[in-house]
């Protein structure tokens, strides 16, 4: 091999790293369900809250969450970000919109895409619903939900979701 | 009971986008040659090291504490390695002093480093969880949402991020480490693009290549040293998950309990009124009002009028981060430890051409994860 022509000031090393990760039962169920549309949390038993994706136990009252519950795959977006710049691993169109979505009965939100929609009609409070893969395109993974749509129901007041950003 | 913890030594790098002529071991060896200098001291002084530093995918450099414990001068003395995501700076300071105050170690050396050039902080900062919807949208696409939250609950007119971005810069002009110092106005920074909407180009904090080291002593060796150490009065580490029902995400609760959990160990009861310079963790503008309240420096939702009316600039009542802050300088391992170690320097006395006159209290803070990580460091010139 020649040597190279140029001082060597750096060398480039590119790291390719697999890792299989065993979900737990808890988010194997879940998984699971998404495959069929189904979007599982889970309910601490101290203080009702529910949990999505579902916990084992509470990181707040560290208490066990045994109850699985199904949630609605409508809700609120609770706040969000409008991105313009190019981020790795996110291959769409810019501009696109990020958000918290409060699904209707969760104590907690889950992140988002938020789409058929302008990026300036997105609001803290618009109502929001999942837009599924079709069947037989479902795989059992978070990309079995592609986005979320307003719904064209009312915005939700303040209110209700500022403590489940 | 815990023994009294001394500043004794500060040392730093420049900090750029790229320092092409070190590698990791050499840029860290810098700032801790700066430090023992500063001190007075040589390696042979130091009974133990702590090393801080962010994730290991931002140079995929894995344990990093094992390729650079010659660099450190970790030959036959303990080291431990610290990490909380970009809190770890302030929170490896605070571990280097539990070392001290243990009564186990005399001089402990605590260095904190990054070098974003050799990786993509993007990527690196921006976790894709097996079994979470993830977000991927970058540190800032992290941030946005919570800022954008700031703004709708406190009324803050649009402008205050740009102040503060402002006027960061005109401070981090007066620090010659300072990796962004040309000075920029408040329609220089509305101008600039959109990245994270609501967080403009300029109202973000850059990648920086940087190191900082800091010998901390116990009390009987930092007497015996060349000048007047800082005395760290207080210091916290405060922590909460990210997913908890009820959440305040904009004014987390673990920051505002650590914060009065510091001012209760140092005697404080108005940091308005007792504290003379704070250096806080800074990294999208919108940041430096929801600290001011978070720390309680100004009552819940009015952190921006503080900004509005300037008090807390350079020469005003309480100016923040006079070093320009995170929001100029981000070499995300070091930064934390840069808030505590610009704190330790304002109370020395020897903060150079952005020391603010007369600071006998100091405060430093650093926060990380989904901000979600909190220490808080409360420095001062007596015992």
């Amino acid at each position: 091999m020649e040597p190279p022509k140029e001082r060597v000031k750096f060398i480039q090393t590119d790291l390719v790293l697999p890792y299989h990760y065993y979900a737990g039962d808890y988010k194997a169920l879940y998984l699971r369900a998404l495959k069929d549309k189904k979007i599982l949390g889970s309910k601490c038993s101290a203080t009702g809250k529910v949990f999505v994706p579902p916990l084992m136990s509470s990181p707040d009252a560290h208490a066990p969450c045994e109850e699985i519950v199904e949630l609605p795959d409508k809700g609120i977006v609770t706040t969000f970000c409008v991105v313009n710049v190019p981020v790795y691993g996110r291959d769409i169109e810019l501009p696109y919109v990020v958000a918290s979505v409060a699904l209707d009965g969760a104590d907690v939100s889950i992140y988002g895409l938020v789409q058929e929609c302008k990026a300036e009609d997105v609001e803290m409070g618009t109502r929001v619903q999942a837009v599924w893969k079709p069947d037989g395109e479902r795989q059992g993974d978070h990309t079995d939900i592609k986005y979320f749509k307003p719904t064209g129901e009312p915005k939700a007041p303040l209110e209700s979701f500022i403590h489940r950003l | 009971m815990s023994r009294a913890v001394a500043v004794v030594g500060v040392g730093q790098t420049h900090h750029a986008s790229k320092q092409p002529d070190v590698n990791c071991a050499e840029m860290v060896r810098i700032a801790i040659d700066k430090a023992l200098l500063d001190a007075g001291l040589s390696h042979e002084d130091i009974d133990a090291i702590v090393l801080g530093k962010a994730p290991d995918p931002l140079e995929g450099i894995m344990q990093p504490e094992q390729y650079l414990a010659g660099a450190l001068g970790a030959h036959m003395k303990p080291i431990i390695r610290v990490h909380t995501a970009g809190s770890v700076g302030c929170t490896t300071a605070l571990t280097a002093a539990t070392h001290v105050a243990s009564g186990l170690y005399g001089r402990v050396l605590t260095v904190a480093f990054e070098k974003q050039s050799e990786g993509n902080a993007m990527w690196a900062l921006s976790p894709n969880y097996a079994f979470t919807p993830p977000m991927v949208a970058g540190a800032g696409g992290f941030f946005a949402p919570y800022c954008r939250a700031y703004i709708m609950r406190s009324g803050a007119p649009s402008h205050i991020g740009a102040v503060v971005a402002a006027n960061a810069r005109e401070n981090a002009g007066r620090n010659e480490h300072a990796h962004l110092r040309e000075p920029i106005t408040v329609e220089d920074v509305l101008a600039s693009p959109m990245l994270w909407d609501p967080i403009r180009f300029l109202e973000t904090c850059p990648s920086s290549d940087g190191a900082i080291a800091i010998v901390m002593a116990n009390e009987e060796l930092a007497k015996k040293g060349p000048r007047k150490p800082a005395w760290l009065k207080a210091g916290a580490t405060f922590t909460e998950p990210m997913y908890v029902p009820g959440r305040d995400q904009v004014s987390p609760l673990a920051g505002r309990t650590c914060a009065k959990h510091v001012y209760a160990k140092a005697g404080i009861k108005d940091p308005w009124n007792e504290i003379q310079v704070a250096e806080f963790y800074v990294p999208f503008s919108w940041y430096e009002p929801m600290w001011l309240e978070n720390l309680g420096f100004a009552p819940l939702n009015e952190g921006w009028k503080v900004v509005d009316r300037g008090d807390q600039k350079f020469g005003r009542h309480l100016p923040v981060n006079p070093s320009g802050g995170v929001l100029n300088t981000n070499p995300i391992g070091a930064s934390g430890m840069l808030r505590f170690g610009e704190a330790a320097l304002q109370v020395m006395g020897r903060a150079g051409e952005h020391q603010v006159p007369g600071v006998k209290t100091a405060l430093g803070h650093a926060y990380g994860g989904g901000a979600q990580y909190f220490s808080i460091a409360i420095l001062s010139t007596e015992l």
